[in-house]
C-alpha cells in the first residue's frame, strides 16, 4: 500500500509538473542526480534525514498507543535549547559530554511531551490543544534563552556549543594542520568531510530499533499498545490508563528531544532566534504516516523524506528553476493516498466492473 | 481609556482570521469529519486572496476566490474522509502538506521565482466600515475602525449559531455528526451533509487566509499563517464545538495576542518573548478550570459507510 502510495504520489506530481511546463522526468533525473551523484551529496542526505527518523520514531510510538503527537515540534525545540545550553555551560570531556547533553536533552524532551500528557490525564484537555499551545511556548522560550547575558553572542545568537561536545565525524582531525594537509591529498574523502558528517544516523537508528522493541517486546510497550488499540478494554483489564498517556508521551517527547540535541551537536552547533515553526513535527508526522507507524520502517521513511527534501532543493537552481515546493505536493499526495487503504478496493472494483460490462 | 481602545481594537484584529477558520472547524466537525487541514486550507486562501487581490485590485474578489480555492481543497478532504472512508487525521495532514506547498509553488510561478506576492496597494486592500465615523484616534475609533471582514466574521458566526441550532437543517447537520446511523434512517443523506459542511469549512478557512493577506498583512508570505491554522483548531476544541464557544476562543486568544502587543509598546522589563508567552500559557491555564467539559460530536472522526 504504502509502495503504491508513493507510486501514486510520483504520477501525480508529475501530472502537476506536466501542467505548470515542466518536464517531470527532467526535474526527478536532478533530485535523484542531487541525492546519490557525489558521496558528499548522500552524507548531506543523511544529515538532513537524521532529526526526520527521530520526530518520525517519536511520533509513530505516540501513534501506536493511540495518541497524535502533534506537540513533537515543540519537544524538538526544548531539545535544542537544553542541548545548547548543556553543550556550551557544561565542562566535560569529550565523549562524555555530547552523552550527558544527550541525556538532558531526552529528559527535558521527554517532560515537556509528559506535561501534555499530565494536562489531558489531570484535566481533560486535549492533547491537540495543549501540544500546540506548548509548541508555541517552547518557540518563545527559544526565543527568549538566546537573551540570557551569559549566553547571548550577538544579536540573534547564542554562544555555540564547546568542542568536547560535538559529535561530528572526525572534526578535531579535519581542523587540525596535518588533518588539512591529509585531506588535501585525498580530495574525496575531504569533500565528504566538508559536509558536517556526524554520529546521529547512528544513534538515529539504535533509537528506533530500541523503541522497536520497546514497543514489541516489552510488557510496557504490551500496555501501551493495549491502551492505543482500546482504550476502555485496557482499562477494564486492569490498565492504568492515565498513567500509560504520561508514560507515552514522556517517551515519544524524549525522543523528538533528541531529534533536538542532535541537530545541535552534529549540525548547528547553536541556537539562533527562529521566526516560525521549522516543521520538524509536521514532516515527523509525515515520516511516521508514511513508516505505517513503524518505527524500523522510519528510518526508510526519514531517509526518503531527506532526500526529497535535499535533492529537491536543487531542482531551484539553473536550467530548471522550478519552485522546491513541489516536494511537499508530492509529499501531501502520497500521504493523501496513505489515508484512503479503500483506494485499492474501489480500483478493483472499478476495473471489475469495466470487465463485466466489456 | 484610548489603551483600551487601542487593545480592544487589536483585539478584533487578531481574532478575525481565527475566527473564520474556527467557524470552519466547527461546521466540519459538527458533521462528523475531522478537520486537522485547516492550517493547510487557510495557508491556500491567504495565497489566493493576497494574488487575486494583487491583479484584479478588487479585494472582494480576492476574498471570493480564496473561499472557493480553500472550498476545493476541502473537497479533496470530502472525498477522502466523506467517500473513500479515509483515516480524517491522516488526510487532514495530507492537506497541511498540500496546502501550503501549492500555495508557494504557485506564487514562485506567478510571481517570478519569489516566495512571496506582491504588496496590493493600500487603497484596494479591504476597506473599514466605519471609515471617518467616529473622530479620528477616538475611543470607539481606535475599537471599530476596522476591516469589513471582521464585521462579517462575526456575522457569520451568528449565522452559524442559529442555522446549527434554530433551523431544521442545523439540527440534520448536529443528527449526522451525532449518530449518522439514525439520521441515515430518518433519510437525510449522511455523505451529501459531509460533503458540504466540509466544504463549508474550506470555504470559510480560505476567508480566515484571505482576511489575514487582504487586511491584517498586504501580501503573502511564507510564515504568514504559520500555525494559525492550529491555534483555530484549538479555539474550535476549545469553545467546544460550537460557533459561540469558538468565537468566545478566538476573541480570548486575539485579546491576549493584543495585550503582548499593547505591552511590548510599553517600557516594561519584561523581554517580549517572555511576553509573547502569554496568549499559549493562558490558554493551557484557562482550560485546567475547566475540567472535562469538552464533549465533541459524538462520531466525529468517523467514517460513515454504508454497507
Amino acid at each position: 500500500m504504502t509502495l503504491l502510495s508513493i507510486l501514486f504520489g510520483f504520477i501525480i506530481t508529475a501530472i502537476i509538473l506536466l501542467i505548470a511546463r515542466y518536464n517531470p522526468l527532467q526535474i526527478y533525473g536532478v533530485i535523484v542526480k542531487g541525492v546519490f551523484s557525489k558521496p558528499k551529496y548522500i552524507a548531506y542526505t543523511i544529515i538532513k534525514s537524521t532529526p526526520l527518523i527521530l520526530t518520525g520514531v517519536s511520533i509513530a510510538f505516540a501513534l501506536k498507543t493511540g495518541l497524535l503527537n502533534i506537540g513533537a515540534e515543540g519537544q524538538f525545540i526544548v531539545g535544542t535549547i537544553v542541548a545548547s545550553m548543556a553543550g556550551y555551560f557544561f565542562n566535560l570531556p569529550p565523549v562524555i559530554h555530547p552523552i550527558v547533553v544527550m541525556v538532558v536533552a531526552i529528559i527535558f524532551g521527554g517532560l515537556w511531551g509528559a506535561l501534555i500528557g499530565a494536562l489531558k490525564a489531570k484535566f481533560g484537555i486535549h492533547e491537540v490543544i495543549s501540544s500546540i499551545m506548548l509548541n508555541w511556548i517552547a518557540l518563545y522560550a527559544h526565543n527568549a534563552v538566546i537573551n540570557i547575558p551569559a549566553f547571548f553572542e550577538r544579536t540573534n545568537k547564542a554562544h555555540t556549543i564547546k568542542d568536547s561536545a560535538s559529535i561530528v565525524f572526525l572534526e578535531g582531525f579535519k581542523n587540525s594542520e596535518s588533518g588539512k594537509e591529509w585531506l588535501l591529498d585525498h580530495p574525496g574523502i575531504r569533500d565528504i568531510l566538508k559536509a558536517p558528517v556526524n554520529y546521529g544516523i547512528i544513534i538515529a537508528i539504535l533509537v528506533a530499533i530500541l523503541i522497536w522493541f520497546i514497543l514489541n517486546k516489552t510488557t510496557l510497550g504490551f500496555r501501551l499498545r493495549a491502551v492505543g488499540y482500546n482504550k476502555f478494554a485496557a482499562e477494564y483489564g486492569g490498565i492504568n490508563v492515565k498513567r500509560n498517556i504520561v508514560t507515552s508521551m514522556f517517551i515519544s517527547g524524549s525522543v523528538s528531544g533528541l531529534a533536538g540535541a542532535l541537530m545541535i551537536l552534529g549540525v548547528s552547533k547553536g541556537i539562533t532566534t527562529l521566526s516560525a515553526m521549522e516543521g520538524y513535527g509536521l514532516d515527523g508526522i509525515g515520516v511516521a504516516l508514511i513508516a505505517g507507524n513503524s518505527p524500523i520502517a522510519c528510518i526508510f521513511s526519514g531517509l526518503f523524506f531527506g532526500a526529497l527534501k535535499y535533492g529537491g532543493s536543487k531542482i531551484q537552481a539553473r536550467p530548471i528553476e522550478a519552485p522546491k515546493e513541489i516536494i511537499s505536493i508530492m509529499i501531501g499526495t502520497i500521504i493523501f493516498f496513505i489515508a484512503i487503504p479503500r483506494i485499492v478496493k474501489v480500483l478493483k472494483r472499478l476495473t471489475g466492473r469495466k470487465g463485466v460490462t466489456r | 481609556m484610548n489603551s483600551i481602545g487601542f487593545i480592544l481594537g487589536t483585539t478584533l484584529m487578531y481574532s478575525t482570521p481565527l475566527i473564520y477558520t474556527s467557524l470552519g472547524g466547527v461546521i466540519s466537525e459538527r458533521s462528523g469529519v475531522f478537520n486537522i487541514g485547516l492550517e493547510g486550507m487557510m495557508t491556500m486562501g491567504a495565497f489566493i486572496g493576497a494574488t487575486v487581490g494583487y491583479y484584479s485590485g478588487i479585494w472582494w474578489l480576492g476574498l471570493i476566490c480564496a473561499g472557493i480555492g480553500a472550498g476545493l481543497l476541502a473537497l479533496l478532504h470530502a472525498v477522502a474522509s466523506v467517500t473513500l472512508g479515509a483515516d480524517q487525521v491522516v488526510s487532514g495532514i495530507a492537506i497541511n502538506f498540500l496546502g501550503p506547498g501549492l500555495s508557494l509553488f504557485l506564487c514562485r510561478k506567478f510571481f517570478d521565482g519569489k516566495f512571496m506576492t506582491k504588496s496590493i496597494p493600500l487603497e484596494n486592500k479591504i476597506p473599514k466600515l466605519f471609515k471617518g465615523v467616529f473622530p479620528e484616534y477616538s475611543f470607539l475609533d481606535n475599537i471599530f475602525d476596522q476591516e469589513i471582514t471582521v464585521y462579517l466574521a462575526f456575522l457569520f458566526a451568528i449565522i452559524m449559531w442559529f442555522i446549527l441550532y434554530k433551523t431544521k437543517v442545523g439540527l440534520r447537520v448536529r443528527a449526522v455528526g451525532d449518530h449518522p446511523e439514525a439520521a441515515d434512517t430518518l433519510g437525510i443523506s449522511v455523505h451529501k451533509t459531509r460533503y458540504i459542511c466540509v466544504i463549508l469549512s474550506g470555504v470559510l478557512s480560505g476567508f480566515g487566509g484571505a482576511s489575514m493577506s487582504l487586511a491584517v498583512a498586504s501580501n503573502f508570505f511564507p510564515t504568514l499563517i504559520s500555525g494559525q491554522g492550529f491555534i483555530a483548531l484549538a479555539a474550535m476544541i476549545f469553545g467546544n464545538w460550537k460557533p459561540q464557544g469558538a468565537l468566545g476562543a478566538c476573541l480570548v486568544f486575539g485579546g491576549a495576542q493584543a495585550l503582548v502587543v499593547f505591552l511590548g509598546g510599553k517600557n516594561i522589563p519584561i523581554p517580549i518573548d517572555v511576553l509573547s508567552m502569554i496568549p499559549y500559557v493562558l490558554t493551557i491555564v484557562i482550560l485546567m478550570g475547566f475540567i472535562g467539559k469538552s464533549v465533541p460530536p459524538a462520531a466525529d472522526g468517523e467514517p460513515y459507510i454504508k454497507e
